[in-house]
């Protein structure tokens, strides 16, 4: 069970002047359960590229397998693959449209096709996954505070209960604390549910903190495929791409070039700390 | 005085009901006490709801106060006739790059300011050029605003404040929609019209590591202003930035937690090279 991509191209505006290559030849499998990031300059093709999972693009070449079917297969329903396969565009809570908050999160399982008891069920549990508190139901989406009705636009796909669930930037414009608090309630879900998370960040923090595989995107292209301090390890190819490692990182490797023995792939702040200590011990003997 | 002081600042905002009578009221500034001198860079922090941007559109004559009084550059804010004076001389740049550009062309959308100030043409040119050039961004010139990139679109929405000749210019989270590499282009624009024009900066921000630099920084929890001091001073409060949902650098915390684990090390430490000289003496 698994997401699979082979040799995925998608070209926008093709055989025009405005032909862009935005995606080209990429290859990957996100295996069931797994907490994957994805890592990218604006423009390197990452929203083209989360797009391809459920169905939204088709690509120009290649071919999208879920669970090892084609999903562009000719019989194959894109509709159901789209309730199981969640995204979570930026900015969602720009997406609200009902009156109240219990409301707009019952509108994807109704649509599924569901009773109303059914739906509710399913939006109460939602909402609490998505950690917003039963005296925000009865509210309009618009009298919430941002991190609020963030919570109440990714309660409303989990109410489709995907078995994968992709987040475009899910804390941008969000406080320290309410950064924490979604991606930690994220994470939960994944570890609780078993459901497979895709996490598309700017915060090199927070994937360093969060996911187990990262994958970069530059120029459409694959740019690395692997464990985050693996991938972190190439501090300046990253730069060169316009992007950066967590802070950890260049304080490990600040250290390390000042002999001070630390283990420079370290890249949480947890990490660091033990590493360090333990040099320092070590120096004192 | 200095460039931007506020007086027991209070803003209320009110809820109507359907036939316009206040249902209720929400203070979102209680009492705000600022006193800003001309050529600093200030930061501003706080939660999402804390008054942070209420307080910013207070600057620049957008909010006028419920109660107290905000002057920038010694004019009253609540005085009528200076109002696009005030607008002037403090600019604005808000989070969404898309949501304030205006023109086709890059140049052109950097002119609009001046141009509805009424400057004669061949003032606005030189401004244009030379706030282009401030932000780094001649090159594009000619380019179409909706080609460029976040950071790109920003450091032009930033040139379209700078035309205006401003003293001060506000920056409501210029940064929380960019990649790593757009907002170290916006903070280096920024920084430099601090240090190289001398314009006040006034930086709001979710993002710790981009307030080290500042000359003061000032904390905001539920409209008022509940810590101020240099960002060493505020950084070494690591517990008291906690409890206002904020944060500190990465640094800061693995600093503080090695000083916690018996690391004798300094308080309140802001970059990589403070850690590392402070740990390999």
């Amino acid at each position: 069970m698994s997401i699979k991509l082979e040799h995925i191209t998608y070209t926008y505006s093709p055989g025009t002047v405005y032909e862009m290559h935005a995606l080209k030849d990429v290859d990957m499998e996100i295996p069931d359960g797994q907490f994957m990031g994805i890592i990218g300059h604006t423009g390197s093709g990452k929203s083209t590229l989360i797009q391809h999972f459920n169905g939204l693009m088709k690509p120009t070449s290649g071919k999208v397998l879920y669970n090892g079917q084609d999903i562009w297969a000719e019989k194959y329903d894109r509709q159901k693959l789209r309730s199981k396969v969640g995204l979570v565009f930026q900015y969602p809570e720009h997406q609200l449209f009902e009156a109240e908050v219990l409301e707009d999160v019952c509108f994807g399982p109704k649509n599924l096709g569901l009773s109303k008891e059914e739906a509710e069920e399913r939006a109460v549990r939602a909402l609490t996954q998505a950690g917003l508190s039963e005296k925000f139901y009865k509210s309009s989406p618009f009298e919430l505070s941002g991190g609020q009705k963030r919570r109440a636009a990714i309660a409303g796909v989990l109410a489709m209960e995907p078995e994968v669930l992709i987040l475009d930037e899910p804390t941008a414009g969000l406080d320290p604390q309410g950064r924490d608090e979604i991606l930690d309630q994220i994470a939960s879900l994944h570890s609780l549910r078993g459901i497979t998370v895709i996490l598309v960040s700017h915060s090199m923090e927070d994937i360093a903190k969060y996911v187990e595989r990262m994958i970069v995107m530059n120029k459409g292209e694959k740019a690395f495929d692997g464990v985050p301090r693996e991938v972190f390890s190439h501090y300046k190819e990253l730069e060169a791409m316009g992007l950066a490692a967590p802070q950890i990182t260049y304080i490990m490797h600040a250290l390390g070039e000042r002999g001070l023995h630390v283990d420079t792939s370290a890249t949480t702040v947890e990490e660091a700390k033990a590493s360090i200590l333990q040099a320092l011990e070590r120096l004192d003997k | 005085m200095g460039i931007v002081k506020a007086i027991k600042l209070v803003h209320d905002y009110y809820k109507y009901d359907e036939s316009g009578h206040v249902e209720g009221t929400y203070r979102a500034l209680d009492n705000v006490e600022l006193d800003i001198e001309a050529g600093q860079f200030i930061a501003v922090l706080g939660h999402n709801g804390s008054g942070k941007s209420t307080l910013a559109k207070h600057i620049n004559a957008l909010l006028f106060p419920t109660e107290g009084a905000l002057w920038l550059d010694g004019m009253n804010t609540t005085e009528e006739e200076d109002i696009w004076k005030i607008r002037q001389k403090a600019g604005m740049v808000f989070q969404n790059p898309d949501n304030q550009i205006i023109g086709t062309v890059v140049e052109e959308d950097v002119g609009f300011g001046p141009e509805n100030m009424g400057i004669p043409t061949d003032d606005i040119w030189q401004r244009v050029n030379e706030s282009l050039e401030a932000v780094g961004m001649t090159a594009y010139r000619h380019h179409s605003p909706n080609k460029l990139s976040g950071g790109q679109k920003q450091r032009v929405a930033i040139a379209g404040v700078m035309a205006m000749h401003p003293k001060c210019i506000i920056l409501d989270e210029p940064t929380a929609m960019l990649d790593p590499n757009g907002r170290k282009e916006v903070l280096r624009a920024v920084k430099e019209l601090n240090e190289k024009e001398g314009i006040t900066v006034v930086l709001i921000t979710h993002y710790m590591e981009e307030v080290v630099n500042a000359d003061k920084v000032f904390v905001m929890d539920q409209g008022k202003v509940v810590m101020q001091g240099t960002p060493r001073e505020v950084f070494s409060r690591v517990e008291e930035l906690k409890s206002y949902r904020l944060d500190v650098p990465q640094v800061t915390l693995l600093a503080y937690e090695l000083k916690q684990a018996g690391v004798k090390i300094p308080a309140g430490i802001l970059t990589t090279e403070e850690l590392v000289n402070a740990l390999c003496q």
